[in-house]
């Protein structure tokens, strides 16, 4: 009878493994203007998502083929440029534990989607809002502090820093003999 | 009456498996020297294998009904010895024959000159790049989905896949070639006729890898230069109001931050170069004809018509759809 159970649950726990994540292909044009009624604060730091994006279970966060698209966006839109592997460049590092403007979501969606001062161009006018949000998902995740069960591709070239999933900008994370940035927070 | 038509069914079946062997995708309709090689390939190593599969079957069915004889108590190992010397003699010998001959028929392949057309070709999720490149920068110039050769003059493709291994196959002009990442491939095409030849891709590369197609167009020479020459020019500036508010609403939206039209300030490198996307007889590799109907509706939805493909749906208002599908249908 224990066997029995034990067969079961084991067959019940591949089965369930057979679920493949749900890509969403097509946004319905109500939830895309939706999306991009962001709520900000009135500095242009933080603030809050549309329902909707809840609603939808944050799948800019936690959807791998997300995470995926947001990956082939950040080099067919010249992210690479400024901001090279995330390392920084021309433009500022999205691994130092440094968010000029926050690590929220909609930070990094209005700062892609409206452009910031000293040079990030917008993207209103390139791409469409559900590309922002993946291309933001994805800059946060390279950001992130903490490991991701969901990954985006791997690269086909050598890597340069640990994988997005892997938390690089905690592993790279290094405040020196004296921090950086004198205002920049707690320590990861 | 049911003879009659089991008849009519016979014929019919008889004419659908000879019409797929004529048609403007099929190895068994060569019109160029590498694919004749390969037909010619195909045909020796059926028939062979046919008449091998003959002969053991009626030695089979022969010995299956041979009356069983009282043997003599000890069978000659003489004819013993001769039976397996002579099948084994004669399996090194037809495997010997096939490995040469198809050795010789494919190394022919991709065999070209030095003055040769070439093509640059990239394979994506999920179309085709060509890029034409002439002995002078100025010759060069790029277009999707569908290439022009002059009839019998050496082609070569220099093939490249940037994202997943893709394969270039056009079936009545060539056998197959990989477009692999990181490595550059090479493939001599030549048309002896001038014809449209369909050709896909032939290496699984993702949800929409059965909507990759292109077109081979084989024209004379003369056809070609006008062609080619005519590709070579800036889209012209449109006169009439509804083409040029289409083109507003192109540069406006996020078209261009994708698609080139030469002559305009879209220069988008990542999609299918558009300059003179009218001209071509499909869009979305090799998905529909191309109309201003099916511009639209690619347009208006690409995610629902080829779904996973790297084209958002841009929302766009009935007008800005109007016009723009309009002024890419005018890109001639």
């Amino acid at each position: 009878m224990k066997r029995m159970t034990g067969v079961l649950l084991g067959l019940a726990t591949a089965l369930a493994g057979c679920q493949r994540e749900e890509r969403q292909l097509r946004l319905d044009p109500p939830i895309a203007d939706a999306l991009d009624r962001i709520a900000l604060m009135p500095n242009g730091i933080s603030g809050a998502p549309p329902d909707v994006y809840f609603a939808l279970g944050k799948p800019y966060e936690v959807n791998a083929y997300n995470l995926s698209q947001g990956k082939r966006l950040y080099s067919w839109f010249g992210c690479k440029a400024c901001h090279g592997d995330g390392q920084g460049g021309i433009g500022p590092s999205f691994l130092d534990g440094w968010w000029y403007y926050g690590p929220e979501m909609v930070s990094i969606f209005a700062s892609i989607r409206d452009g910031r001062p000293h040079g990030m161009p917008a993207y209103r006018d390139k791409m469409t809002t559900d590309q922002i949000w993946q291309l933001a998902g994805y800059v946060q995740a390279i950001g992130s502090y903490e490991g991701k069960t969901a990954a985006p591709s791997r690269n086909d070239e050598k890597q340069t820093r640990p994988a997005e999933n892997r938390a690089p900008a905690k592993l790279l994370f290094d405040e020196g003999p004296i921090p950086v940035h004198a205002d920049q927070g707690p320590t990861p | 009456m049911i003879r009659a038509i089991g008849k009519t069914c016979m014929r019919a079946m008889l004419a659908a498996l000879l019409a797929d062997c004529s048609g403007w995708q099929s190895a068994l309709d060569a019109h160029g020297p590498s694919a004749v090689s390969l037909k010619q390939l195909i045909i020796v190593i059926v028939v062979v294998c046919s008449l091998v599969w003959m002969l053991v079957m009626t030695t089979m069915i022969v010995a299956l009904l041979r009356r069983r004889e009282v043997r003599p108590a000890t069978p000659s190992p003489h004819r013993m010895t001769v039976a397996v010397t002579g099948a084994v003699v004669a399996t090194v010998l037809i495997i010997g024959t096939f490995t040469v001959i198809s050795f010789l028929a494919t190394h022919a392949l991709g065999v070209a000159g030095q003055d040769d057309l070439t093509i640059r070709v990239r394979g994506l999720q999920w179309w085709w790049g060509f890029e034409y490149i002439g002995p002078n920068p100025s010759d060069r110039f790029e277009t999707a989905n569908e290439i022009h050769i002059p009839v019998g003059r050496n082609v070569r493709l220099k093939l490249e896949g940037l994202d997943v291994i893709h394969s270039f196959w056009v079936p009545s002009l060539a056998g197959k070639q990989d477009l692999v990442p990181g490595r550059s491939n090479e493939l001599t095409i030549r048309a002896d006729n001038p014809g449209v030849y369909r050709g896909q891709c032939a290496e699984f590369c993702g949800m929409q890898h059965a909507h990759m197609a292109l077109l081979v167009i084989a024209q004379s020479q003369d056809d070609f230069d006008r062609w080619s020459n005519a590709q070579r020019q800036a889209a012209r500036q449109p006169a009439e109001e509804e083409l040029a508010a289409g083109l507003q609403t192109f540069l406006a939206k996020p078209c261009a931050g994708c698609h080139t039209i030469r002559g305009t300030a879209a220069t988008g490198k990542t999609g299918p170069d558009l300059t003179h996307v009218g001209s071509r007889r499909t869009i979305a590799a090799g998905l529909f004809e191309t109309t201003r109907g099916s511009l639209a509706a690619w347009i208006a939805d690409p995610q629902t018509i080829k779904p996973g493909n790297n084209m958002p749906m841009v929302p766009l208002t009935p007008d800005e759809l109007r016009t723009v599908s309009a002024y890419l249908a005018s890109l001639k």
